[in-house]
């Protein structure tokens, strides 16, 4: 029977990541974002702007959104999906928060 | 009391708090009689009210208030109490406990309700006489002690207890400071805005607040005298209050073979890796949380008396918590999720005349969580909605107004909200103008614009947050006659303009962003990508050296001292004053680009070498290099001062008349590294044929025989405009005083992102020449204010980036080649 793998990568500290800011993991096939916001909460999003693939980790962090840095269309941290009149998605991958470490799914973020 | 019987259960609690005293008057509700308990307390007393400890410290309440349960309640229920017996061990074998004392209790039944032990931090003289924790009764009694010498204090930890220690202090005459490690107070448990009107209220009381700030060692030969920060500073202390956070006491569950990990681990029914013992309170760990409050503890203990009671109850789930201080005078109450979120999901509510806050976070139509300051009144019943998980969808609109709100109708749009108010209604609540006042003026004397409507009635001219009202009264006066405003808010997040604004930083003397935020009554508990450069702006302009400049609201270039690129690399463009440049510099520049393998090496048009396509890992080795030559930040990037441009001038143009190039690096060297509204691009030309096209610069100094033509606002852009004439003055000298003021009224007056001839035409030019040319005396102090502000930023950022400064922030958290194995579940 296929079971889901979970496999859990322990990124370091919370405190690595700036408020309401993000840093960066790479992996073999992709880059990802991984952002924290003023609350604490850590989301991670493939480094990729739908629109034209601008680095999101490098945008202004308000709330749960991330404004890109190259033409500032604002990407859903949750889902990954661009917010207003845009249209689009980065993907996000699992991530999580235990004794004040960030953990990334690496099940998921290695995949193809 | 009844007598030991031999078909009761014998039931041994191990603690003697609020939790254990809870369940217990469950357990006896559920099944009198049914159990025979031994209680074993580590402290001298009864069961007493831990949560009050701070009214008993601020002499609200004493000892015999704050009793639970007195000595009859335990004879009652046939309870043997064992005060000051402390279980050292349990014999699970066995199923005994041994007490301090040398009591051997048998059990059927074991409840560990330990609770937690205040968290030391490991400093040195930590345990030097005069340090306490805030825990308990006996550490309530040192401190009044100490109190009653009177003297300073400092309380580590600036959280719910914390605060509460130090308020007391403060109350007994100490001189009290509060240290905390955090940005803000009570991080946990506020938001931005609600911990900036907390920290307000705690300083009103006289205590120093000092957040971000680490306590490294404590000093004193024989008892305590002083602590040390990490900053270097020391303060002075006769008693030191530890309260910076509580750690589950799990020491005897551990030590008898129970799964321990940050507490006691139980499941749902509070039962323990062993069956027959069971946890309750704080430390006890359930679904990986750990409560330090009493409403979870409570409730865990309803669930574990029904479960001893043999009776069969759906288990505990976990606990949405809420807070609240119990300083007088301070009312502050959080609940549920309060993470920051923008318009979509919160609904916020600001009164800065009565300094309210209030915050309610919707997710899915839910409440989720709420933050309110001030007035906690609805608290109870945000917190109800938060539980139900009640859909409130309905009344969204209405929410933030609280339960007596409710039930209303439908809501007005906001004019006709204002149209039905009475004529006494307060509009205004800093001047107290009613909505009377304001028809009355704007009848009487013709009134028709918001501006006229201040002028006379002062109202909306404090704080400004009933701006959008008093439209909303001129509009509902004079119908279709009101043309609306042409102002422009600065964003959703408010109602007024950025002139507004900044007028209010500077008259109010708002220093932070919280500051603004509750102030100005923003709408948004932390304003938008929109609005935080500009204010981030506005601060550093206004509050040279003291504001400190938040990264986080700016742009990537200037976060990270490059231009982006759409790839997401970056450019690097290193400072050549006045566009000159040496043999050396040059070189130096071809080995970086050599080695780094930069993409591409281009001229500017400010006449600099530009470094484009590195990527943003290498950046500071290639900052590195460049200042190892010499070179620093050209600060392409920045809204700011970015070049001087200069012609070659008299040194060497048969035509120059003044030297162009040595004026053009004092300007630069002068202006660089401020920050501005917008970019500012400067050139000097040598003579009237102007080769460094100085007309097309926001600042253009022409050289001429009799000295300089400063001129100002052009600009070569998306936007072509050729410069005005501003004056003429003699000496260089005057020249660098004049460009510096012009600079310094457009960085203090000028609207965020709007370029220099912007302000100019806002401003007129007959405004800006009144203020720089004729007035001697503002020009003067225009110019000491910018060398002020200049102070702040001194330093070379690539330099201090390359030192160390946030340095890792370049750097990817984690870089993964070869993704491991994953381990097989």
């Amino acid at each position: 029977m296929e079971h889901k793998r979970e496999y859990w990568f322990d990124l370091g500290l919370l405190t690595a990541i700036p408020v309401r800011g993000a840093r960066t993991v790479q992996v073999p096939r992709r880059d990802i974002a991984v952002f924290r916001t003023a609350n604490n909460e850590v989301f991670a999003l493939e480094n990729k702007c739908p629109h034209k693939g601008g680095p999101l980790s490098e945008g202004i962090v308000h709330g749960r959104k991330v404004a890109c840095p190259l033409h500032n269309w604002v990407i859903d941290l949750e889902s990954g999906h661009a917010t207003g009149a845009d249209h689009g998605c980065a993907r996000s991958f699992p991530v999580k928060i235990e004794n004040g470490r960030v953990f990334i799914d690496m099940g998921v973020a290695a995949a193809a | 009391m009844t007598s030991p019987d031999k078909c009761r259960r014998k039931l041994v609690v191990v603690g003697n708090g609020m939790a254990a005293g809870r369940m217990l008057e469950e357990l006896f509700a559920r099944a009198p009689g049914a159990h025979d308990v031994t209680i074993f307390g580590a402290e001298p007393r009864v069961n007493y009210d831990r949560i009050m400890l701070s009214p008993v410290l601020a002499g609200e309440k004493t000892y015999e208030d704050i009793v639970i349960h007195g000595d009859a309640w335990y004879a009652e229920n046939g309870i043997d109490l064992r005060r000051g017996e402390r279980v050292v061990a349990v014999d699970r074998e066995a199923r005994t406990v041994t007490s301090s004392a040398g009591t051997v209790a048998p059990y059927d039944e074991l409840v560990l309700a330990t609770g937690s032990d205040p968290f030391v931090i490991p400093v040195p003289g930590a345990s030097l006489p005069g340090v306490v924790t805030f825990r308990d009764l006996d550490d309530v009694e040192k401190m009044l002690e100490a109190a009653n010498k009177g003297g300073s204090a400092v309380v580590i930890g600036g959280g719910l207890l914390g605060l509460e220690a130090a308020a007391g202090l403060a109350l007994k005459g100490m001189k009290v400071t509060v240290v905390h490690l955090m940005p803000t107070l009570m991080e946990r448990q506020l938001d931005l805005s609600a911990a900036y009107l907390l920290r307000r209220a705690i300083e009103k009381r006289g205590i120093t607040v000092e957040t971000g700030a680490n306590t490294v060692a404590i000093f004193g030969a024989g008892k305590v005298e002083a602590i040390k920060l990490e900053d270097g500073r020391t303060l002075p202390a006769d008693l030191v209050v530890m309260a910076v956070g509580i750690r589950p006491n799990a020491a005897l569950a551990k030590a008898a073979g129970l799964e321990v990990r940050r507490g006691i681990v139980v499941d749902d029914h509070l039962a323990t890796s062993d069956p027959s013992i069971y946890s309750v309170g704080e430390c006890v760990e359930h679904r990986g949380a750990c409560y330090g409050l009493v409403a979870p503890l409570y409730e865990m203990a309803k669930v574990l008396a029904a479960r001893l009671a043999g009776e069969e109850v759906a288990g505990y789930a976990g606990s949405i918590t809420s807070t609240k201080l119990k300083v007088t005078g301070v009312d502050l109450f959080s609940a549920g999720d309060f993470s920051e979120g923008d318009e979509t999901d919160e609904v916020v509510l600001r009164d800065p005349s009565r300094g309210i806050y209030k915050r309610v976070i919707l997710r899915d139509g839910h409440i989720v969580g709420a933050v309110l300051y001030g007035d906690v009144a609805d608290g109870s019943w945000y917190f109800d909605l938060i539980k139900k998980h009640a859909d409130v969808s309905e009344m969204r609109e209405t929410l933030i107004y609280g339960q007596a709100f409710q039930g209303g109708g439908a809501a007005l749009d906001p004019i006709s909200a204002v149209a039905a108010l009475s004529d006494d209604a307060e509009i205004c609540g800093c001047n107290g103008v009613s909505k009377g006042t304001i028809v009355g003026a704007i009848k009487a004397k013709g009134l028709t614009t918001l501006d006229e409507v201040r002028a006379v009635t002062k109202a909306s001219a404090s704080c400004g947050q009933c701006t959008g009202k008093v439209e909303a009264v001129l509009a509902a006066t004079l119908g279709a006659a009101y043309s609306g405003s042409s102002r422009k808010p600065m964003c959703k997040c408010t109602d007024l303009t950025h002139e507004e604004v900044r007028g209010f930083i500077a008259s109010k003397e708002l220093k932070s962003f919280p500051a603004i935020l509750q102030e100005l009554g923003w709408k948004t508990s932390c304003g938008c990508p929109t609005c935080r450069p500009a204010l981030n702006y506005y601060l550093i302009a206004a509050w040279p050296g003291e504001y400190r400049d938040d990264l986080q609201s700016r742009f990537v270039n200037e976060r990270l001292h490059a231009n982006i690129q759409k790839d997401g690399t970056f450019s690097v463009v290193p400072r050549m004053w006045g566009g000159l440049t040496t043999p050396a510099e040059l070189r130096a520049i071809a080995d970086i680009a050599e080695k780094y393998q930069v993409p591409l090496v281009k001229m500017t048009g400010g006449q600099r070498v530009d470094l484009i396509g590195i990527p943003k890992a290498s950046l500071p080795n290639v900052w590195a290099e460049l200042l190892a030559a010499g070179m620093v930040s050209g600060q392409a990037y920045a809204k700011g001062l970015r070049t001087v441009k200069t012609c070659v001038g008299k040194s060497w143009c048969r035509f120059g008349t003044q030297d162009s190039m040595g004026l053009g690096v004092k300007l630069e060297k002068l202006m660089c590294g401020s920050w501005t509204p917008a970019k500012v691009k400067l050139a000097v030309s040598g003579c009237p044929r102007n080769c460094s096209e100085a007309t097309v610069k926001d600042i253009g100094v022409i050289c001429v025989d009799s000295g300089y033509d400063i001129h100002i606002a052009g600009a070569a852009g998306l936007h072509v405009r050729a410069t005005d004439l501003l004056g003429h003055v003699d000496t260089e000298e005057e020249a660098l005083e004049v460009c510096a003021a012009v600079l310094q009224a457009y960085r203090e007056q000028a609207v965020y992102l709007d370029r220099l001839y912007k302000w100019s035409e806002k401003v007129g030019l007959d405004a800006v020449r009144a203020q720089i040319i004729d007035d001697l005396a503002n020009r003067k102090a225009l110019y000491q204010r910018f060398l002020v502000s200049q102070r702040a930023v001194r330093k070379d950022p690539w330099a201090e980036r390359v030192a160390g400064r946030e340095l890792h922030e370049f750097m990817p958290l984690a870089k993964l080649d070869i993704i491991p194995a994953p381990v097989e579940a």
